[in-house]
Protein backbone atom coordinates (compact mmCIF):
# COMPACT_ATOMS: atom_id res chain seq x y z
CA UNK A 1 0.00 0.00 0.00
CA UNK A 2 2.66 2.31 0.86
CA UNK A 3 4.15 1.78 -2.89
CA UNK A 4 0.90 2.62 -4.38
CA UNK A 5 0.39 5.67 -2.52
CA UNK A 6 4.25 6.74 -3.42
CA UNK A 7 3.44 5.93 -7.15
CA UNK A 8 0.46 8.52 -6.67
CA UNK A 9 2.65 10.83 -5.45
CA UNK A 10 5.00 10.68 -7.99
CA UNK A 11 2.05 11.07 -10.81
CA UNK A 12 0.50 13.96 -8.96
CA UNK A 13 4.25 16.12 -8.68
CA UNK A 14 4.36 15.32 -12.47
CA UNK A 15 1.47 16.29 -13.37
CA UNK A 16 1.71 19.55 -11.22
CA UNK A 17 4.55 20.36 -13.25
CA UNK A 18 2.33 19.75 -16.35
CA UNK A 19 -0.74 21.73 -15.65
CA UNK A 20 1.23 24.45 -13.87
CA UNK A 21 2.80 24.75 -17.80
CA UNK A 22 -1.08 24.39 -19.03
CA UNK A 23 -2.01 27.28 -16.50
CA UNK A 24 0.77 29.44 -17.77
CA UNK A 25 -0.72 29.12 -20.97
CA UNK A 26 -4.73 29.30 -20.88
CA UNK A 27 -4.66 30.84 -17.04
CA UNK A 28 -2.48 33.70 -17.57
CA UNK A 29 -1.79 34.43 -21.09
CA UNK A 30 -5.41 33.64 -22.28
CA UNK A 31 -4.41 31.31 -24.96
CA UNK A 32 -6.55 28.10 -25.37
CA UNK A 33 -3.80 25.71 -26.41
CA UNK A 34 -4.14 21.98 -26.02
CA UNK A 35 -0.47 21.02 -27.45
CA UNK A 36 0.20 20.03 -23.83
CA UNK A 37 0.53 16.47 -24.44
CA UNK A 38 3.04 16.72 -27.76
CA UNK A 39 5.42 18.88 -25.71
CA UNK A 40 5.54 16.24 -22.94
CA UNK A 41 5.44 13.72 -25.53
CA UNK A 42 8.72 15.02 -26.90
CA UNK A 43 10.34 15.96 -23.93
CA UNK A 44 9.93 12.20 -22.75
CA UNK A 45 11.45 10.74 -26.38
CA UNK A 46 13.77 13.03 -26.58
CA UNK A 47 15.03 12.01 -23.33
CA UNK A 48 14.33 8.87 -23.52
CA UNK A 49 16.06 8.10 -26.97
CA UNK A 50 19.63 10.32 -26.05
CA UNK A 51 19.61 8.31 -22.85
CA UNK A 52 19.47 4.87 -24.49
CA UNK A 53 21.19 5.90 -27.71
CA UNK A 54 24.30 8.05 -26.65
CA UNK A 55 24.55 6.64 -23.37
CA UNK A 56 24.21 10.56 -22.14
CA UNK A 57 22.98 10.75 -18.30
CA UNK A 58 19.51 10.85 -17.32
CA UNK A 59 20.16 14.92 -16.26
CA UNK A 60 21.13 15.39 -19.76
CA UNK A 61 18.50 13.70 -21.20
CA UNK A 62 15.90 15.56 -19.38
CA UNK A 63 17.12 18.98 -20.13
CA UNK A 64 17.82 17.91 -23.73
CA UNK A 65 14.47 16.99 -23.66
CA UNK A 66 12.70 20.24 -22.38
CA UNK A 67 15.19 22.18 -24.49
CA UNK A 68 13.95 20.36 -27.48
CA UNK A 69 10.27 20.68 -26.80
CA UNK A 70 10.45 24.50 -25.91
CA UNK A 71 11.79 24.17 -29.44
CA UNK A 72 9.14 22.96 -30.92
CA UNK A 73 7.13 24.97 -28.60
CA UNK A 74 8.71 27.98 -30.19
CA UNK A 75 8.15 26.29 -34.18
CA UNK A 76 4.24 25.68 -33.00
CA UNK A 77 3.81 29.03 -32.47
CA UNK A 78 5.10 30.94 -35.38
CA UNK A 79 2.26 29.37 -37.66
CA UNK A 80 -0.40 28.96 -35.20
CA UNK A 81 -0.27 32.05 -33.08
CA UNK A 82 -2.29 34.14 -36.04
CA UNK A 83 -4.58 31.70 -35.25
CA UNK A 84 -8.11 33.05 -32.72
CA UNK A 85 -9.48 31.03 -29.95
CA UNK A 86 -11.20 28.25 -30.88
CA UNK A 87 -9.36 27.72 -34.15
CA UNK A 88 -5.69 28.17 -32.22
CA UNK A 89 -7.33 24.78 -29.97
CA UNK A 90 -7.96 22.71 -32.87
CA UNK A 91 -4.39 23.32 -34.93
CA UNK A 92 -2.69 22.33 -31.84
CA UNK A 93 -5.32 19.84 -31.03
CA UNK A 94 -3.72 18.28 -34.38
CA UNK A 95 -0.06 19.10 -33.71
CA UNK A 96 -1.12 16.84 -30.82
CA UNK A 97 -2.04 14.17 -33.33
CA UNK A 98 0.44 14.44 -35.99
CA UNK A 99 3.64 14.15 -32.97
CA UNK A 100 1.87 11.10 -32.50
CA UNK A 101 1.74 9.41 -35.86
CA UNK A 102 5.46 10.01 -35.83
CA UNK A 103 5.73 8.74 -32.23
CA UNK A 104 3.87 5.42 -34.00
CA UNK A 105 5.29 5.34 -37.74
CA UNK A 106 8.72 6.33 -37.51
CA UNK A 107 9.89 2.84 -36.27
CA UNK A 108 13.40 2.81 -36.74
CA UNK A 109 14.10 5.42 -34.27
CA UNK A 110 10.99 5.10 -31.85
CA UNK A 111 10.06 1.54 -32.52
CA UNK A 112 6.39 2.98 -33.05
CA UNK A 113 3.71 1.10 -30.93
CA UNK A 114 6.17 -0.94 -28.87
CA UNK A 115 7.20 1.85 -27.23
CA UNK A 116 11.00 2.70 -25.49
CA UNK A 117 11.46 0.07 -23.00
CA UNK A 118 14.46 -0.13 -20.01
CA UNK A 119 15.36 3.44 -19.69
CA UNK A 120 17.10 4.24 -17.55
CA UNK A 121 16.99 6.10 -13.79
CA UNK A 122 18.73 9.23 -12.65
CA UNK A 123 22.18 8.77 -10.92
CA UNK A 124 23.52 11.85 -8.83
CA UNK A 125 27.02 11.10 -7.51
CA UNK A 126 26.81 7.29 -7.26
CA UNK A 127 23.56 7.56 -5.96
CA UNK A 128 20.88 5.99 -7.91
CA UNK A 129 16.94 7.09 -7.62
CA UNK A 130 15.89 3.33 -7.81
CA UNK A 131 12.50 3.21 -5.52
CA UNK A 132 9.43 4.82 -5.71
CA UNK A 133 10.21 6.73 -2.47
CA UNK A 134 13.85 8.03 -3.72
CA UNK A 135 11.92 9.22 -7.10
CA UNK A 136 9.34 11.39 -5.04
CA UNK A 137 12.51 13.47 -3.72
CA UNK A 138 13.45 13.98 -6.79
CA UNK A 139 9.87 14.80 -8.67
CA UNK A 140 9.48 17.27 -5.68
CA UNK A 141 12.78 19.10 -6.07
CA UNK A 142 11.42 19.68 -9.60
CA UNK A 143 7.89 20.63 -8.62
CA UNK A 144 9.38 22.94 -6.28
CA UNK A 145 12.11 24.61 -8.78
CA UNK A 146 8.68 24.65 -11.07
CA UNK A 147 6.80 26.57 -8.64
CA UNK A 148 9.91 29.32 -7.87
CA UNK A 149 10.35 29.95 -11.54
CA UNK A 150 6.95 30.69 -12.69
CA UNK A 151 6.74 32.41 -9.79
CA UNK A 152 9.58 34.48 -10.50
CA UNK A 153 7.86 34.77 -14.36
CA UNK A 154 4.67 35.61 -13.38
CA UNK A 155 5.83 38.02 -10.91
CA UNK A 156 8.23 39.53 -13.73
CA UNK A 157 7.73 42.15 -16.81
CA UNK A 158 7.60 39.04 -18.55
CA UNK A 159 4.74 37.87 -16.49
CA UNK A 160 2.67 40.83 -16.21
CA UNK A 161 3.07 41.09 -20.10
CA UNK A 162 1.18 37.84 -20.54
CA UNK A 163 -1.41 39.01 -18.44
CA UNK A 164 -1.91 42.32 -20.18
CA UNK A 165 -2.08 40.04 -23.69
CA UNK A 166 -4.82 37.95 -21.80
CA UNK A 167 -7.02 40.73 -20.65
CA UNK A 168 -6.78 42.77 -24.03
CA UNK A 169 -4.61 42.39 -26.78
CA UNK A 170 -5.30 45.47 -28.28
CA UNK A 171 -5.06 47.64 -25.41
CA UNK A 172 -1.16 45.47 -24.85
CA UNK A 173 -0.61 46.57 -28.80
CA UNK A 174 -0.99 50.26 -27.91
CA UNK A 175 1.47 50.12 -24.71
CA UNK A 176 3.84 48.67 -26.81
CA UNK A 177 4.12 45.38 -26.31
CA UNK A 178 5.09 42.90 -29.06
CA UNK A 179 1.98 40.73 -28.88
CA UNK A 180 2.97 37.51 -31.12
CA UNK A 181 6.41 37.71 -29.33
CA UNK A 182 4.68 37.85 -25.75
CA UNK A 183 2.12 34.83 -27.03
CA UNK A 184 5.31 32.71 -28.76
CA UNK A 185 7.62 33.45 -25.26
CA UNK A 186 4.70 32.00 -23.22
CA UNK A 187 4.42 28.87 -25.93
CA UNK A 188 8.24 28.24 -25.46
CA UNK A 189 8.32 28.35 -21.61
CA UNK A 190 5.17 26.30 -21.25
CA UNK A 191 6.65 24.06 -23.26
CA UNK A 192 9.93 23.85 -21.90
CA UNK A 193 8.44 22.86 -18.37
CA UNK A 194 6.20 20.33 -20.16
CA UNK A 195 9.14 18.93 -21.58
CA UNK A 196 10.52 18.24 -17.80
CA UNK A 197 7.83 16.80 -17.11
CA UNK A 198 7.98 14.24 -19.66
CA UNK A 199 11.78 13.50 -19.31
CA UNK A 200 11.09 12.95 -15.09
CA UNK A 201 8.26 10.72 -16.43
CA UNK A 202 10.02 8.70 -19.12
CA UNK A 203 12.58 7.92 -16.40
CA UNK A 204 10.16 6.72 -13.20
CA UNK A 205 8.00 4.33 -15.50
CA UNK A 206 10.90 3.55 -16.98
CA UNK A 207 9.38 2.85 -20.45
CA UNK A 208 7.46 5.63 -23.00
CA UNK A 209 5.14 4.23 -26.00
CA UNK A 210 2.96 6.38 -28.13
CA UNK A 211 -0.48 5.27 -26.04
CA UNK A 212 0.42 7.89 -23.54
CA UNK A 213 0.14 11.28 -25.22
CA UNK A 214 -2.61 11.45 -27.10
CA UNK A 215 -5.44 13.92 -27.35
CA UNK A 216 -6.54 13.08 -23.88
CA UNK A 217 -3.73 13.73 -21.71
CA UNK A 218 -3.95 17.42 -23.05
CA UNK A 219 -7.52 17.23 -21.53
CA UNK A 220 -6.61 15.48 -18.12
CA UNK A 221 -4.26 18.77 -18.06
CA UNK A 222 -6.98 21.11 -18.76
CA UNK A 223 -9.30 19.16 -16.79
CA UNK A 224 -6.80 19.80 -13.85
CA UNK A 225 -6.26 23.33 -14.88
CA UNK A 226 -9.61 24.01 -15.00
CA UNK A 227 -10.71 22.55 -11.88
CA UNK A 228 -8.03 24.12 -9.58
CA UNK A 229 -8.42 27.22 -10.93
CA UNK A 230 -7.37 29.36 -13.96
CA UNK A 231 -4.84 32.04 -12.92
CA UNK A 232 -3.59 30.46 -9.66
CA UNK A 233 -0.72 28.71 -9.30
CA UNK A 234 -2.14 27.05 -5.57
CA UNK A 235 -5.08 26.03 -7.87
CA UNK A 236 -3.04 24.09 -10.15
CA UNK A 237 -1.41 22.07 -7.18
CA UNK A 238 -4.51 21.51 -6.33
CA UNK A 239 -6.12 20.14 -9.03
CA UNK A 240 -3.86 17.39 -9.99
CA UNK A 241 -3.96 16.20 -6.42
CA UNK A 242 -8.12 16.64 -6.77
CA UNK A 243 -8.17 14.95 -9.88
CA UNK A 244 -5.30 11.98 -9.48
CA UNK A 245 -6.30 10.59 -6.05
CA UNK A 246 -11.10 11.22 -6.11
CA UNK A 247 -11.11 8.55 -8.95
CA UNK A 248 -8.74 6.23 -6.79
CA UNK A 249 -10.51 6.62 -3.12
CA UNK A 250 -14.03 5.82 -5.71
CA UNK A 251 -12.00 2.80 -7.27
CA UNK A 252 -11.37 1.57 -3.29
CA UNK A 253 -14.99 1.75 -2.44
CA UNK A 254 -15.83 -0.11 -5.64
CA UNK A 255 -17.55 1.95 -7.43
CA UNK A 256 -16.50 1.26 -10.78
CA UNK A 257 -16.30 -1.45 -12.87
CA UNK A 258 -14.02 -0.74 -15.28
CA UNK A 259 -11.99 2.00 -13.66
CA UNK A 260 -9.25 3.74 -16.63
CA UNK A 261 -13.35 4.57 -18.40
CA UNK A 262 -15.35 5.40 -15.42
CA UNK A 263 -12.03 7.66 -14.35
CA UNK A 264 -12.17 9.55 -17.49
CA UNK A 265 -16.24 9.92 -17.51
CA UNK A 266 -15.41 11.04 -14.29
CA UNK A 267 -13.23 13.56 -16.12
CA UNK A 268 -16.13 14.46 -18.56
CA UNK A 269 -18.61 15.34 -15.55
CA UNK A 270 -16.00 17.55 -13.75
CA UNK A 271 -14.98 19.81 -16.87
CA UNK A 272 -18.81 20.30 -17.68
CA UNK A 273 -19.81 20.84 -14.35
CA UNK A 274 -17.17 22.92 -13.46
CA UNK A 275 -17.45 25.51 -16.41
CA UNK A 276 -21.34 25.34 -15.84
CA UNK A 277 -21.47 25.58 -11.82
CA UNK A 278 -18.40 26.98 -10.62
CA UNK A 279 -16.04 28.50 -13.89
CA UNK A 280 -13.34 30.39 -11.52
CA UNK A 281 -12.49 26.68 -10.18
CA UNK A 282 -11.76 25.76 -6.44
CA UNK A 283 -9.11 28.60 -6.22
CA UNK A 284 -10.21 30.93 -8.46
CA UNK A 285 -7.49 33.45 -8.70
CA UNK A 286 -6.74 32.89 -5.32
CA UNK A 287 -3.45 31.48 -3.57
CA UNK A 288 -2.91 29.82 -0.29
CA UNK A 289 -1.86 32.37 2.30
CA UNK A 290 0.92 29.64 3.81
CA UNK A 291 4.27 31.72 4.62
CA UNK A 292 5.85 29.97 1.64
CA UNK A 293 2.97 30.30 -1.09
CA UNK A 294 2.89 34.31 0.30
CA UNK A 295 4.62 35.72 -2.62
CA UNK A 296 2.49 34.04 -5.00
CA UNK A 297 -0.26 36.46 -4.18
CA UNK A 298 1.11 39.60 -5.59
CA UNK A 299 1.64 37.51 -8.40
CA UNK A 300 -1.99 36.82 -9.37
CA UNK A 301 -3.65 39.91 -7.51
CA UNK A 302 -4.29 41.34 -10.76
CA UNK A 303 -4.95 38.54 -12.37
CA UNK A 304 -8.40 38.93 -13.02
CA UNK A 305 -10.51 36.28 -14.13
CA UNK A 306 -8.73 33.69 -15.65
CA UNK A 307 -10.63 33.02 -19.10
CA UNK B 1 -4.18 4.62 -62.59
CA UNK B 2 -6.38 2.26 -62.00
CA UNK B 3 -4.95 1.85 -58.36
CA UNK B 4 -5.61 5.94 -58.42
CA UNK B 5 -9.47 5.39 -59.73
CA UNK B 6 -10.25 2.84 -56.81
CA UNK B 7 -8.77 5.06 -53.96
CA UNK B 8 -10.91 7.72 -55.50
CA UNK B 9 -14.23 6.39 -55.61
CA UNK B 10 -13.48 5.19 -52.12
CA UNK B 11 -12.35 8.65 -50.94
CA UNK B 12 -15.95 9.80 -52.44
CA UNK B 13 -17.77 7.48 -50.73
CA UNK B 14 -15.97 8.08 -47.14
CA UNK B 15 -16.07 12.22 -48.21
CA UNK B 16 -20.19 12.17 -48.55
CA UNK B 17 -20.27 10.90 -45.01
CA UNK B 18 -17.55 13.44 -43.68
CA UNK B 19 -20.06 15.80 -45.84
CA UNK B 20 -22.67 14.99 -43.89
CA UNK B 21 -21.01 15.27 -40.55
CA UNK B 22 -19.43 18.37 -41.50
CA UNK B 23 -22.71 20.07 -41.96
CA UNK B 24 -23.21 19.69 -38.63
CA UNK B 25 -19.69 21.48 -37.23
CA UNK B 26 -20.33 24.46 -39.91
CA UNK B 27 -24.29 24.83 -38.95
CA UNK B 28 -23.24 25.38 -35.01
CA UNK B 29 -20.39 27.79 -35.70
CA UNK B 30 -22.38 29.64 -38.33
CA UNK B 31 -24.52 31.01 -35.23
CA UNK B 32 -23.12 30.54 -32.16
CA UNK B 33 -18.99 30.45 -33.97
CA UNK B 34 -17.96 27.63 -31.46
CA UNK B 35 -16.43 24.26 -32.27
CA UNK B 36 -18.90 21.56 -30.77
CA UNK B 37 -16.20 18.98 -29.91
CA UNK B 38 -19.01 16.06 -28.94
CA UNK B 39 -20.46 16.07 -32.37
CA UNK B 40 -17.81 13.29 -33.50
CA UNK B 41 -19.27 11.52 -30.51
CA UNK B 42 -23.16 11.79 -31.73
CA UNK B 43 -22.18 10.48 -35.13
CA UNK B 44 -20.45 7.11 -32.78
CA UNK B 45 -23.74 7.02 -30.42
CA UNK B 46 -25.77 6.91 -33.70
CA UNK B 47 -24.24 3.65 -35.18
CA UNK B 48 -24.38 2.40 -31.45
CA UNK B 49 -27.74 3.07 -31.00
CA UNK B 50 -28.76 1.64 -34.17
CA UNK B 51 -26.21 -1.59 -33.85
CA UNK B 52 -27.84 -2.19 -30.73
CA UNK B 53 -31.65 -2.00 -32.00
CA UNK B 54 -30.29 -4.06 -34.89
CA UNK B 55 -29.56 -6.99 -32.08
CA UNK B 56 -32.34 -6.37 -30.53
CA UNK B 57 -34.37 -7.68 -33.40
CA UNK B 58 -35.94 -4.29 -34.17
CA UNK B 59 -36.28 -3.84 -38.07
CA UNK B 60 -33.28 -2.01 -39.39
CA UNK B 61 -35.24 0.86 -41.49
CA UNK B 62 -37.04 1.42 -38.02
CA UNK B 63 -33.43 1.23 -36.13
CA UNK B 64 -32.44 3.90 -38.54
CA UNK B 65 -34.91 6.05 -37.58
CA UNK B 66 -35.12 5.30 -34.07
CA UNK B 67 -31.44 5.92 -34.28
CA UNK B 68 -31.72 9.45 -35.72
CA UNK B 69 -34.51 10.24 -33.81
CA UNK B 70 -32.54 9.64 -30.36
CA UNK B 71 -29.52 11.32 -31.89
CA UNK B 72 -31.22 14.79 -32.95
CA UNK B 73 -33.04 14.94 -28.94
CA UNK B 74 -29.75 13.83 -27.20
CA UNK B 75 -27.87 17.09 -29.82
CA UNK B 76 -30.62 19.14 -28.43
CA UNK B 77 -30.08 17.76 -24.74
CA UNK B 78 -26.67 18.75 -24.74
CA UNK B 79 -26.77 21.83 -25.94
CA UNK B 80 -29.71 22.68 -23.22
CA UNK B 81 -27.39 21.02 -20.28
CA UNK B 82 -23.76 22.58 -21.68
CA UNK B 83 -23.53 25.00 -23.99
CA UNK B 84 -27.17 27.08 -23.14
CA UNK B 85 -25.78 27.89 -19.04
CA UNK B 86 -22.63 29.55 -20.99
CA UNK B 87 -23.66 31.12 -24.14
CA UNK B 88 -23.20 34.51 -23.83
CA UNK B 89 -20.69 34.20 -20.68
CA UNK B 90 -17.53 33.33 -22.07
CA UNK B 91 -15.99 32.36 -25.10
CA UNK B 92 -14.10 29.46 -24.24
CA UNK B 93 -16.18 27.93 -22.05
CA UNK B 94 -18.67 25.91 -24.41
CA UNK B 95 -15.51 24.58 -25.93
CA UNK B 96 -14.43 23.38 -22.31
CA UNK B 97 -17.78 21.86 -21.94
CA UNK B 98 -17.87 20.66 -25.77
CA UNK B 99 -14.42 18.57 -25.06
CA UNK B 100 -15.87 17.20 -21.55
CA UNK B 101 -18.99 16.00 -23.13
CA UNK B 102 -16.65 14.44 -25.79
CA UNK B 103 -14.74 12.36 -23.40
CA UNK B 104 -17.99 11.70 -21.27
CA UNK B 105 -20.07 10.30 -24.15
CA UNK B 106 -16.87 8.16 -25.71
CA UNK B 107 -15.81 6.64 -21.87
CA UNK B 108 -19.97 6.24 -21.37
CA UNK B 109 -19.89 4.31 -24.71
CA UNK B 110 -17.07 1.80 -23.92
CA UNK B 111 -18.53 1.33 -20.86
CA UNK B 112 -21.82 0.28 -22.14
CA UNK B 113 -20.73 -1.78 -25.26
CA UNK B 114 -17.11 -2.02 -24.10
CA UNK B 115 -13.99 -1.24 -26.13
CA UNK B 116 -13.96 -4.18 -28.34
CA UNK B 117 -14.46 -3.19 -31.79
CA UNK B 118 -17.76 -4.54 -32.69
CA UNK B 119 -19.03 -6.06 -36.14
CA UNK B 120 -21.87 -4.08 -38.32
CA UNK B 121 -23.24 -5.68 -40.81
CA UNK B 122 -25.58 -4.57 -43.44
CA UNK B 123 -29.01 -6.30 -42.95
CA UNK B 124 -29.80 -9.58 -45.33
CA UNK B 125 -31.70 -8.04 -47.70
CA UNK B 126 -29.76 -5.74 -49.33
CA UNK B 127 -28.37 -6.66 -52.40
CA UNK B 128 -24.80 -6.43 -51.94
CA UNK B 129 -23.02 -6.19 -55.45
CA UNK B 130 -19.78 -5.64 -56.47
CA UNK B 131 -19.51 -3.46 -60.36
CA UNK B 132 -16.46 -4.29 -62.07
CA UNK B 133 -15.77 -1.34 -64.12
CA UNK B 134 -12.39 -1.91 -66.48
CA UNK B 135 -10.20 -2.77 -62.74
CA UNK B 136 -12.07 -0.26 -60.72
CA UNK B 137 -14.34 -2.10 -58.18
CA UNK B 138 -17.62 -0.33 -56.63
CA UNK B 139 -20.66 -1.77 -55.01
CA UNK B 140 -23.67 -1.43 -54.52
CA UNK B 141 -23.41 0.00 -50.72
CA UNK B 142 -20.85 2.58 -52.11
CA UNK B 143 -23.47 4.13 -54.74
CA UNK B 144 -26.17 3.99 -51.80
CA UNK B 145 -24.26 5.86 -49.00
CA UNK B 146 -23.56 8.86 -51.74
CA UNK B 147 -27.43 8.99 -52.82
CA UNK B 148 -28.38 9.09 -49.33
CA UNK B 149 -26.25 11.63 -48.69
CA UNK B 150 -26.71 14.18 -51.60
CA UNK B 151 -30.26 13.52 -50.94
CA UNK B 152 -30.08 14.96 -47.50
CA UNK B 153 -27.80 17.63 -48.84
CA UNK B 154 -30.32 18.71 -51.12
CA UNK B 155 -33.06 18.11 -48.80
CA UNK B 156 -31.04 20.89 -46.12
CA UNK B 157 -30.01 23.34 -48.75
CA UNK B 158 -33.72 23.58 -49.83
CA UNK B 159 -34.57 23.32 -46.09
CA UNK B 160 -31.91 26.35 -45.32
CA UNK B 161 -32.69 28.43 -48.42
CA UNK B 162 -36.66 27.95 -48.90
CA UNK B 163 -38.31 27.50 -45.45
CA UNK B 164 -39.09 30.06 -42.92
CA UNK B 165 -37.14 28.01 -40.48
CA UNK B 166 -34.87 28.04 -42.71
CA UNK B 167 -34.91 31.83 -43.11
CA UNK B 168 -34.67 32.12 -39.33
CA UNK B 169 -31.42 30.19 -39.57
CA UNK B 170 -30.09 32.69 -41.30
CA UNK B 171 -30.70 35.26 -39.94
CA UNK B 172 -29.61 34.21 -36.12
CA UNK B 173 -26.31 33.13 -38.06
CA UNK B 174 -26.12 36.38 -39.07
CA UNK B 175 -27.01 38.45 -36.34
CA UNK B 176 -28.31 37.32 -32.99
CA UNK B 177 -29.76 40.32 -31.20
CA UNK B 178 -31.11 41.79 -34.19
CA UNK B 179 -33.00 38.25 -35.33
CA UNK B 180 -34.49 38.21 -32.14
CA UNK B 181 -35.72 41.69 -32.13
CA UNK B 182 -37.44 40.73 -35.60
CA UNK B 183 -39.04 38.06 -33.52
CA UNK B 184 -37.63 35.09 -34.14
CA UNK B 185 -36.49 33.24 -31.11
CA UNK B 186 -32.80 31.86 -31.23
CA UNK B 187 -33.32 29.41 -28.65
CA UNK B 188 -35.71 27.19 -30.91
CA UNK B 189 -33.23 27.82 -34.20
CA UNK B 190 -30.17 26.80 -32.45
CA UNK B 191 -31.79 24.19 -30.92
CA UNK B 192 -33.69 23.44 -34.43
CA UNK B 193 -29.66 23.42 -35.44
CA UNK B 194 -28.21 21.25 -33.16
CA UNK B 195 -31.19 18.82 -33.90
CA UNK B 196 -30.63 18.46 -38.03
CA UNK B 197 -26.90 18.79 -37.28
CA UNK B 198 -26.82 15.24 -35.05
CA UNK B 199 -29.33 13.76 -37.20
CA UNK B 200 -27.13 14.26 -40.00
CA UNK B 201 -23.95 12.76 -37.81
CA UNK B 202 -26.31 10.17 -36.90
CA UNK B 203 -27.01 8.67 -40.37
CA UNK B 204 -22.95 9.08 -41.35
CA UNK B 205 -22.32 7.00 -38.23
CA UNK B 206 -24.65 4.32 -39.32
CA UNK B 207 -23.48 4.15 -42.78
CA UNK B 208 -19.46 4.18 -41.84
CA UNK B 209 -20.14 1.69 -39.56
CA UNK B 210 -21.81 -0.64 -41.91
CA UNK B 211 -18.95 0.77 -44.64
CA UNK B 212 -16.50 -0.32 -42.30
CA UNK B 213 -18.28 -3.62 -40.69
CA UNK B 214 -17.01 -1.97 -37.46
CA UNK B 215 -17.75 0.13 -34.29
CA UNK B 216 -15.44 1.29 -31.71
CA UNK B 217 -16.66 3.91 -28.83
CA UNK B 218 -13.21 6.09 -30.38
CA UNK B 219 -14.92 6.13 -33.59
CA UNK B 220 -15.95 9.30 -33.25
CA UNK B 221 -13.06 11.42 -32.38
CA UNK B 222 -10.58 11.41 -35.86
CA UNK B 223 -13.52 11.27 -38.86
CA UNK B 224 -14.95 14.16 -36.30
CA UNK B 225 -11.80 16.27 -36.65
CA UNK B 226 -11.06 15.15 -40.35
CA UNK B 227 -15.05 16.64 -40.99
CA UNK B 228 -14.29 19.83 -38.74
CA UNK B 229 -11.25 20.24 -41.42
CA UNK B 230 -13.36 19.40 -44.21
CA UNK B 231 -16.17 22.56 -42.86
CA UNK B 232 -12.67 24.66 -42.42
CA UNK B 233 -11.95 23.59 -46.06
CA UNK B 234 -15.16 24.93 -47.29
CA UNK B 235 -15.33 27.92 -45.39
CA UNK B 236 -17.13 27.16 -42.25
CA UNK B 237 -20.35 28.57 -41.84
CA UNK B 238 -20.91 27.62 -45.36
CA UNK B 239 -23.25 24.82 -45.96
CA UNK B 240 -22.10 24.41 -49.78
CA UNK B 241 -18.43 24.54 -48.72
CA UNK B 242 -19.05 22.07 -46.04
CA UNK B 243 -20.64 19.42 -48.51
CA UNK B 244 -17.71 20.55 -51.30
CA UNK B 245 -14.63 20.14 -48.26
CA UNK B 246 -16.03 16.98 -46.83
CA UNK B 247 -15.66 15.71 -50.22
CA UNK B 248 -12.55 16.89 -50.75
CA UNK B 249 -10.91 15.43 -47.57
CA UNK B 250 -12.39 11.75 -48.24
CA UNK B 251 -10.38 12.23 -51.46
CA UNK B 252 -7.23 13.62 -49.70
CA UNK B 253 -6.90 11.23 -47.17
CA UNK B 254 -7.52 8.08 -49.78
CA UNK B 255 -5.30 8.96 -51.88
CA UNK B 256 -2.75 10.32 -49.15
CA UNK B 257 -2.57 6.59 -47.81
CA UNK B 258 -2.59 5.00 -51.03
CA UNK B 259 0.18 6.77 -52.22
CA UNK B 260 2.15 7.80 -49.14
CA UNK B 261 1.47 5.54 -46.15
CA UNK B 262 -1.41 4.18 -44.52
CA UNK B 263 0.17 4.81 -40.96
CA UNK B 264 -0.05 8.59 -41.58
CA UNK B 265 -3.57 8.34 -43.21
CA UNK B 266 -4.93 9.90 -40.21
CA UNK B 267 -2.45 12.49 -40.11
CA UNK B 268 -3.44 13.91 -43.59
CA UNK B 269 -6.79 15.56 -42.03
CA UNK B 270 -4.18 17.53 -39.44
CA UNK B 271 -1.72 18.53 -42.06
CA UNK B 272 -4.60 19.93 -44.22
CA UNK B 273 -6.13 22.11 -41.46
CA UNK B 274 -2.90 22.99 -40.20
CA UNK B 275 -1.64 24.19 -43.75
CA UNK B 276 -5.25 25.63 -44.52
CA UNK B 277 -5.34 27.89 -41.24
CA UNK B 278 -1.89 29.23 -41.82
CA UNK B 279 -2.81 29.86 -45.16
CA UNK B 280 -6.12 30.52 -46.36
CA UNK B 281 -7.85 30.69 -42.72
CA UNK B 282 -11.72 31.43 -44.64
CA UNK B 283 -11.77 28.39 -46.92
CA UNK B 284 -12.62 27.95 -50.08
CA UNK B 285 -15.96 29.08 -50.20
CA UNK B 286 -15.95 31.29 -46.97
CA UNK B 287 -15.98 35.15 -46.79
CA UNK B 288 -13.28 37.29 -45.14
CA UNK B 289 -14.35 37.73 -41.35
CA UNK B 290 -13.33 41.18 -40.13
CA UNK B 291 -12.07 41.05 -36.61
CA UNK B 292 -13.64 43.94 -34.07
CA UNK B 293 -12.27 46.07 -31.87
Amino acid sequence: MGEYFLHLANIIGIYIILTISMNLIVGYTGLFALAHAAYYGIGAYTSALVTLNLGLPVWAGIALGSLNAAFFGFILAIPTLRLRGDYLCIATVGFVEIIRAVFMNWDSVTRGPFGLPNLPRPRLMGFEFATRGEYLVLVIGFVILTLIAVRNILNSRIGRSFKAVRDDEIAATAMGLNVFLVKALALTISAFFCGIAGGLFAHYITYVDPSTFGTFESIMILCMAVLGGMGSISGSVVGPCVLITLPEILRNVGIAGDFSLFRQVFFGVILVAMMVFRPTGIMGTQEFRLPFFKKFRAASAESGKGI
Amino acid sequence: MIEFLQQLVNGITVGSIYALVALGYTMVYGILFFINFAHGEIYMMGAFLCWTLVLWKVPFILAFFVSMTCCGLLGVTIEKIAYRPLRYVSRLGPLITAIGVSILLQNLAALIWGNKPKPFSLPDWFPFEGFDMGGVIIDSFQITILCISILLMIGLDRFVMKTKMGKAMRATAENIPVASLMGINVDTVISTVFAIGSILAAVGGILVGMYYNSLNPMMGFVPGLAAFTAAVLGGIGNIRGAMLGGMLIGILENIGAGYISAGYKQAIAFIVLVLLLLFRQEGLLGQVEKEKV
